[in-house]
């Protein structure tokens, strides 16, 4: 068909920044990113903590309430022990956060859209976990395959499908994360297409209709939106029932 | 039919088909904020405790459609 052609998996593509040095490392918009994302935390942090005052001024307060967020998920969900893991589990939320918010903004990229990045992070979280539990319990971590109160009978089939289960972690932890950002990324950019089709094809009368497929993205942002504060909610709450199961093993 | 419009045609049906999984998605996370809905109806004062096992359940249930959509989108596009 003549006209704009919809390509929605074109703006994932990557491309290197920073001239031929850039080229040379391949430093590519995905790093950009990222760096944009790590950078903006620690500023966050470090203007905040500044004054240290007991009243907290605004970027103190927001601070604080990072903090105190990801603390408390740490303690409710691993319980005691949780306060060893608080700095992991806060660098993956805010970090992930940040990326996904990142993302939103038009001309920007989303890091967590590209299925390498998210697979290395959930890799990441489910090999710490292990090593937590084998580090715990030595060898006893795998009684953590054999749920309590099971007749023997059962167990042959039971064991390979908690196994299963189990080794499924990082694949569902990378593909959730994965999936929800390119998902509300391509239907932005469906939309966006639909507009362009409409006024090409139509002329005035397109660019008015136009209008309901501008609503519907502007819809769209605010699930966007709340997609992406939820996703990383979920990854480091994720991470720390994971964490509780490799230190408590039930 | 020669092969290559064919491979096409049957990209085409299977992303179609595959996107049916995700109506899965749709009943289990009506269910989820149905019962939500009707347990703070009996218990107002549990809203703020369960609102946070609400989300959770809520992504947990989305990442299952969101697999049958990468597949489509796998299907489709390679």
């Amino acid at each position: 068909m003549a006209g704009p052609t919809i390509d929605p998996l074109g703006q994932f593509r990557l491309m290197t920044g920073l001239g031929p040095l850039g080229h040379a490392v391949n430093f590519t918009n995905s790093n950009e990113a990222m760096l944009a994302s790590a950078v903006i935390i620690v500023l966050l942090f470090a203007i905040g903590l500044r004054g240290g005052a007991l009243v907290p001024g605004r970027i103190q307060a927001l601070v604080e309430l990072l903090y105190e967020f990801v603390h408390g998920m740490c303690l409710d969900a691993i319980g005691a022990e949780g306060r060893k893991f608080f700095p992991l589990v806060f660098t993956i939320f805010s970090f992930i956060l940040l990326g996904n918010l990142i993302g939103l903004f038009p001309y920007f990229f989303a890091f967590t859209s590209h299925i390498a990045v998210t697979l290395t992070l959930a890799m990441f979280v489910f090999l710490f976990s292990t090593g937590v539990g084998f580090y715990t319990h030595g060898f006893r971590f795998f009684k953590f395959f054999v749920p309590a109160g099971v007749p023997v009978w059962l167990l042959p089939l039971l064991v390979p499908i908690e196994i299963i289960s189990y080794l499924s972690r990082p694949v569902s932890l990378s593909v959730r994360l994965f999936a929800n950002m390119t998902a509300g990324h391509v239907m932005w950019e469906v939309f966006a297409g639909f507009m362009l089709l409409l006024t090409a094809s139509l002329g005035v009368v397109g660019a008015v209709a136009a209008v309901i497929p501008l609503g519907l993205n502007v819809a769209l942002a605010a699930l966007e939106l709340l997609v992406a504060g939820l996703q990383a909610y979920v990854f480091a709450i994720l991470t720390c029932l994971y964490l509780h199961d490799a230190v408590h093993m039930h | 039919m020669d092969p290559q419009s064919a491979a096409l045609l049957a990209k085409d049906i299977g992303a179609g088909l595959a996107t049916i999984g995700v109506a899965g998605a749709g009943v289990g996370i009506g269910n989820l904020f149905g019962s939500f809905v009707s347990s703070v109806g009996r218990n107002p004062a549990a809203r703020d405790a369960m609102f946070r096992d609400v989300l959770l359940g809520f992504a947990l249930t989305e990442a299952v459609a969101l697999y049958a959509l990468v597949i489509a989108l796998v299907i489709l596009f390679t």
